[in-house]
């Protein structure tokens, strides 16, 4: 049996989108920029695709601006906003679990004078809104909050911080890759300035995101060249890409959304079910309450990620670890250091990312699995307190 | 990052060789640190043959990654047998070589065995003098 419970990593594309891109491929291909009918196909169908979007993300289709990724989103973002708005400060604000994109476009900024600090976050994973008001000075050009974390899946009070930001004359950007279909983004409700998404991660293609961006603030674009996106963004347009995210986030907002999030969240509570009553000496990273229903992160004492991994790999389970052996510069979840995991703790971690195609059955067969895999791994484990 | 281990990690990880403990070893050592994600204990059996000192046996315990867990189970098969003198001048490169190679960024966590091997014959010798 393969099962997949890494849809946070990436989704599977979902069939009817790849359906609806193929036309952009094999006959609408023509570059949007063009002025020509196949240049006119293409433009009009991703005009619609930015209206469509807009409609569904509450805000202007002027104000979206489509990118290769919600790194690159995040990029634009933090360093654009930062550079052009010299004026107004040189302090940035994020919090402490942010993506790497985030905290590294940061930190690229302290290269140019900026200075960053880091919001702490609490055992549960979210922000206390009293020390956010605290830390944000009269120079603190932006604030970088992610609605949804990605390891541990904790939801964040977004219009709350909004708030909060604004009425100390910051500006607000949010990281909402992790939130769709699990959120209802509503921009001007939230009322943040700056929002970043990826297909991807919703039954997309892989290579398409968009940044909303606030147009009466401003920013400086990452990438010039030809002037596509208003400017803000050149590179000739993915119309493919830009049609199949609209696409992925009509169906993912949809009819079947109520049924998929009640199925993602039964499975999710019966795999912790499971595991609960099944494994001894576990620990849940983060808030189990305000979390999205496809997120489990779970500890198992005495033994390391790494290996649960590749262990369950080789009986056809893919899930992911935060610990330092499972990650390609060898350091531990900054996530779960973050929310206090400290010791040994922090390297017997696995995520577990439900999505709409999984199963009850694969679940089953992942809880039996995991059984035997914890308990051949502990029977050898050098870590004595288990 | 694909780790793209080979059949022989794969098989010492899922089957590991020399796992567990020795009742009343001759030496015994604990290398790495759990914090820093890996953790190996080894222990030791010596016999002497015509006064040569052998490894009559070796085994370990393991919180580490695949890697980990699998160069230290091939080194076991690969130096059990073998006079002290000999397991003392036992290098990285047999153990990797025999396992058809390992991800460049394992190599610090699999060289933990080696590393224990060394230690726990120093460990030995000291007690043995």
């Amino acid at each position: 049996m393969e099962v997949y419970l890494d849809n946070s990593a990436t989704t599977k594309l979902d069939n009817s989108v790849l359906l609806k891109m193929i036309n952009f491929f094999e006959s609408d291909y023509g570059n949007a920029s063009s002025i020509h009918f196949k240049g006119e196909a293409s433009y009009n169908a991703q005009e619609k695709a930015r209206k469509e979007i807009s409609e569904i993300l509450n805000c202007e289709p002027k104000n979206i601006v489509f990118t290769s990724s919600a790194t690159e989103a995040n990029n634009m973002i933090i360093k654009g906003v930062a550079r052009a708005n010299k004026t107004k400060g040189n302090h940035i604000l994020i919090s402490s679990i942010e993506h790497p994109c985030v905290l590294n476009s940061a930190e690229q900024l302290k290269k140019d004078g900026f200075e960053v600090e880091h919001i702490p976050v609490g055992a549960d994973g979210i922000i206390d809104l009293e020390i956010l008001e605290k830390m944000i000075r009269s120079d603190t050009v932006l604030v970088s909050v992610m609605a949804v974390n990605n390891e541990i899946g904790v939801i964040q009070d977004v219009k709350s911080i909004a708030k909060i930001v604004h009425d100390k004359g910051s500006f607000y950007h949010v990281d909402a890759v992790q939130s769709i279909p699990y959120l209802d983004i509503d921009i001007k409700d939230w009322n943040v300035d700056f929002l970043s998404l990826s297909a991807h991660k919703f039954y997309g293609p892989k290579g398409v995101g968009l940044a909303y961006i606030n147009k009466n603030i401003k920013i400086e674009p990452l990438i010039v060249g030809g002037g596509q996106e208003f400017g803000f963004r050149s590179s000739t347009y993915n119309t493919p890409g830009i049609v199949g995210m609209a696409e992925a986030m009509k169906i993912a907002y949809g009819l079947e959304r109520e049924d998929n999030l009640k199925r993602i969240k039964e499975m999710r509570d019966h795999l912790l079910y499971r595991i609960q009553n099944e494994i001894p000496e576990i620990f849940i990273n983060g808030s189990l309450s305000r979390r999205t229903p496809n997120n489990l992160n779970v500890g198992f004492k005495g033994v390391e990620g790494e290996a649960i991994l590749m262990d369950l790999s080789s009986k056809g389970i893919c899930v992911s670890t935060g610990s330092a052996c499972g990650s390609a510069n060898l350091k531990a979840s900054h996530v779960l250091s973050g929310i206090g995991v400290s010791g040994y703790f922090i390297h017997s971690n696995i995520r577990f990312s439900f999505g709409k195609y999984n199963t009850m059955k694969e679940v089953d067969y992942v809880a039996d699995c995991l059984k035997d895999t914890i308990e051949r791994l502990r029977k050898f484990s050098s870590v004595k307190s288990v | 990052m694909a780790l793209n281990y080979t059949k022989e990690v794969m098989d010492h990880f899922l089957n590991p060789r020399n796992i567990g403990t020795i009742e009343n070893p001759d030496a015994y050592t604990e290398v790495g640190n759990p914090t820093c994600g890996d953790m190996l204990s080894m222990y030791l059996k010596v016999k002497e043959i015509d006064n040569k000192k052998i490894i009559e046996d070796l085994k370990f315990l393991s919180f580490g990654c695949a890697s980990n867990i699998s160069t230290a189970s091939m080194l076991t098969t690969q130096v059990i047998g073998k006079t002290l003198e000999e397991a003392k001048a036992f290098s990285f490169k047999e153990v990797m070589d025999e396992l058809g190679g390992l991800p460049s960024q394992k190599i610090h966590c699999s060289v933990l065995a080696v590393e224990a091997l060394q230690d726990v014959i120093k460990k030995y010798e000291e007690s043995n003098k």
